[in-house]
């Protein structure tokens, strides 16, 4: 064979082994499916390790990422990522010796009202990129690398990790890896991982005599009867055992047929031609940050309607306000535009704002 | 109906073999005019049946004695609904969420109303949810699957390629591993939907995950964790070890016969049988066969349990061996003294329930419970088991044991190892007290 004919061959013999994985090329439905373009993976491989595989090159600094703090995050976790309104505080509970010693002492001992993020955060990288994909909370994955790095030195500077003048990069993240303060927090139970693994309890199936007389060490108490909404509404109207009827204390004795005679037919709703505006409210998040009539990180819609009732073009300003955001109307706190919100429900909430907020 | 009734009335349409003479046919038709007479005077007598309801108490009951408007009256036409929806007696029925656990709706879980139903199967539409960032009905043609990492070829597969490859169908439950964790130090909660209610199981169809990295030429010597991603805006990821990719993990598209509902990943999602529920992936997009693990948030903040040194333990995925009494069940009222089915479901992460016993005294007694078929790994199993109640005060408690013979631990024997502020993998015996009154409620006995 001549020396050039068998290099083709080889070459041939080459290109099929990465068009056909050689464990399935056997299989009819081999050739389902395409190769990934780079670009695809590129743009879908996002995730970053713990040993900071897939990280992109850049840098922000604390500075930098107050900026961006202050205009898209501190709406739903406060200025100083302590708010527990929205969601669990990000930052606090941690302590210098906790970033000496890599576990943070307050997770053995109790005291803490709650775990902050910072106290359980194990890998500066997760932290990274949970920011990167899923942050800001109603407009993910709208951050610049380089602004993600600068959110992330802001949190790691309100715990005190890094100083205030800090900057983080991809050339020194992972000295700051390094002064997390639950860095060494961790532990595992293989049989917990695996579903052949081993357990970590062993109860006996005994079937005689086993305990001693049953003592009830935690029940519900009565003020909470109702606390879950009225059960006989939760259970169905026939069958074994009807739903309590909790808007009532408990019945001294057995009711039996009483039971199943209140237990009335649910009244069919109509479906109501207007939209249900708290449930629009509710659906697009503006229920976590204002009340009806009470300030929670925004005003109360009634302070809004209130202010903006005599306003000529109220309804189509508000409209404006809740797509785009704004800040400084109502204090320092800005209110994030809110992308999520299709015009419809925008125009039904901003007409009810005119009209009352009732 | 266009059609009148009225010129309907007596007619008799002929059989298609002429067999009736003319003489029987005018027998029939005088038949027919008697019965409608009868069905007239009835109609009439209506009102003062009503009136006189309490009179016929003693006659019988009314329910049987005075025919309803359904057994006299026309029904609804064929595909009245092209969904059928569930009877509306059935509205109590639903899935919720519990108030104040939190405040974001978006980012928060709706529990399955585990008092309400029957079997093994969870009707799709009152599968639990959990949302991490809101849930979205994606447009199938646009979703993608991609394929990377540790492979000889990053593919990618659009829904019709994933559909056109082999299948299977598979039985399995899905239970979040927070699922009881709000019992872990004390009663928190008053019924069976919002104690157990992360908790579904349901029929999935889709393509076994070994099929597709085995097209993709994983690599056998590197590849030890895949990482699965989802499409929506939290892009959840998870770590499963490749022995566990490679065994019986499913890329679905299908739930009950039926696609995947959005709330639950329309149109794929990765099906883990055996473990907790993030790992699930929902609007799967993406499989990378990786080296390491990933340290993901829900591996690294969330989804880790807190021992009581204060370290927490990562990377617990098992759904161990548990199981629980539906009816009766906290928030019940039981109408009377007498016979009681008690029924309920047990489910392990290891494989199958092998056995379940019940006990009516608080522990002190045990009787074995009938299990109904079929009995599958890893699937809820449905149980029942005969009680006729006194009267008295009684807890109620069951005990699942699976094929490899792990007995349901107590609740002190949990918190023996692992304290009580660990949140996630509670899977103790559920304690149910039966007052005289008939009201069942939640409790936790030592």
């Amino acid at each position: 064979m001549k020396k050039h004919t068998y290099a083709i061959l080889l070459a041939a013999a080459a290109f099929a082994c990465l068009a056909q994985p050689a464990a399935a090329q056997n299989k009819p439905w081999h050739a389902l499916g395409r190769t990934a373009t780079p670009a695809e993976v590129a743009a879908w491989d996002i995730d970053v390790r713990g040993d900071f595989k897939g990280l992109p090159k850049g840098q922000g600094s604390v500075s930098k990422g107050e900026q961006v703090w202050e205009g898209k995050c501190a709406s739903c976790h406060g200025t100083f990522a302590e708010s527990n309104e929205v969601f669990t505080p990000l930052v606090g509970g941690t302590t210098p010796d906790d970033i000496k010693s890599g576990r943070v002492a307050a997770l053995a001992k109790g005291g803490v009202p709650q775990r902050t993020t910072l106290m359980k955060l194990s890998k500066v990288s997760t932290l990274w990129d949970y920011v990167n994909r899923a942050m800001p909370w109603n407009a993910p994955k709208t951050l610049s690398t380089d602004e993600v790095y600068a959110v992330v030195a802001y949190i790691l500077n309100l715990g005190a990790v890094v100083p205030e003048d800090f900057t983080l990069s991809d050339k020194n993240i992972a000295e700051v890896q390094e002064k997390l303060p639950n860095r060494n927090g961790l532990t595992r139970l293989d049989g917990m991982w695996e579903t052949k693994g081993k357990p970590d309890t062993a109860n006996a199936a005994c079937m005689k005599n086993c305990a001693t007389d049953p003592v009830i060490a935690s029940f519900l108490p009565d003020f909470a009867r109702n606390a879950h909404g009225n059960l006989a509404e939760q259970n169905r109207l026939i069958g074994a055992a009807r739903g309590a009827d909790t808007t009532r204390p408990a019945p001294a004795a057995i009711e039996g047929g009483a039971a199943a005679a209140r237990a009335a037919p649910p009244a069919a709703k109509a479906t109501p031609d207007v939209p249900d505006v708290k449930q629009l409210l509710a659906k697009n998040s503006c229920t976590a940050c204002h009340g009806v009539s009470n300030k929670i990180i925004g005003p109360a819609f009634r302070d809004v309607a209130a202010r903006y009732k005599d306003k000529a073009e109220a309804a189509s300003y508000l409209l404006a306000k809740m797509k785009n955001g704004g800040t400084g109307v109502w204090g320092a706190m800005a209110m994030p535009p809110q992308g999520q919100l299709n015009d419809a429900d925008a125009k039904v909430i901003a007409h009810w704002l005119v009209a009352g907020a009732n | 109906m266009s059609t009148d009734l009225t010129k309907l009335i007596g007619r008799i349409v002929k059989a298609p073999e002429n067999f009736l003479g003319e003489g029987e046919l005018e027998e029939a038709r005088k038949a027919r005019r008697g019965f409608m007479g009868k069905a007239l005077a009835m109609g009439a007598g209506v009102a003062s049946a009503a009136l006189a309801a309490g009179a016929r108490a003693a006659e019988g009951d009314d329910a049987i004695l005075t025919l309803p408007e359904h057994s006299k009256t026309l029904g609804q036409p064929v595909a009245a609904l092209g969904y059928g929806m569930p009877s509306k007696w059935e509205k109590n029925v639903q899935r919720r969420d519990s108030p104040g656990l939190t405040r974001v709706p978006q980012s928060s879980v709706s529990f399955t109303p585990l008092q309400g139903l029957f079997g093994m199967i969870t009707p799709s539409g009152l599968h639990f949810e959990r949302h991490h960032q809101g849930w979205h009905d994606i447009d199938p043609s646009r979703h993608r699957l991609m394929v990377n990492g540790l492979v000889r070829q990053e593919r990618v597969f659009t829904m019709d390629d994933l559909m056109r490859l082999p299948s299977v169908s598979r039985i399995h439950f899905i239970e979040c591993g927070a699922n009881t964790g709000a019992e872990w130090g004390n009663v928190a909660l008053p019924t069976v939907q919002y104690t157990h209610g992360m908790l579904s199981c349901s029929e999935y169809t889709g393509v076994l995950l070994s099929t597709l990295l085995e097209m993709c030429g994983y690599d056998k010597k590197k590849g030890k964790y895949v990482l699965a991603e989802g499409a929506d805006g939290s892009s959840m990821t998870r770590t499963i070890s490749i022995e566990r990719a490679l065994d019986d993990v499913m890329v679905a598209w299908a739930m009950n016969g039926e696609m995947l509902r959005p709330e639950n990943g329309y149109p794929l999602r990765l099906v883990v049988p055996g473990v907790q529920g993030v790992s699930w992936v929902k609007y799967l997009r993406r499989v990378e066969v990786g080296d390491q693990r990933y340290d993901t948030k829900d591996e690294t903040i969330h989804y880790i349990d807190l021992m009581p040194d204060g370290l927490h333990r990562q990377y617990t995925s098992v759904q161990e061996c548990k199981s629980v009494i539906t009816t009766p069940s906290g928030g019940q009222t039981l109408l009377d003294k007498g016979y009681y089915n008690i029924t309920g479901l047990a489910w392990s992460g290891r494989g199958k329930v092998k056995r379940v016993d019940v006990s009516v005294d608080g522990g002190r007694n045990w009787r074995s419970a009938r299990l109904e078929s079929p009995t599958l790994s890893k699937a809820l199993t449905r149980f029942n088991i005969d009680w006729v109640w006194d009267g008295s005060a009684a807890i109620i408690q069951s005990r699942a044991i699976d094929e490899t013979g792990f007995v349901q631990p107590k609740l002190n024997q949990l918190r023996a190892v692992r304290g009580t502020k660990s949140i996630y993998h509670n899977n103790a015996i559920q304690s149910w007290k039966i007052s005289p009154n008939g009201e069942v409620s939640n409790v936790q006995v030592s």
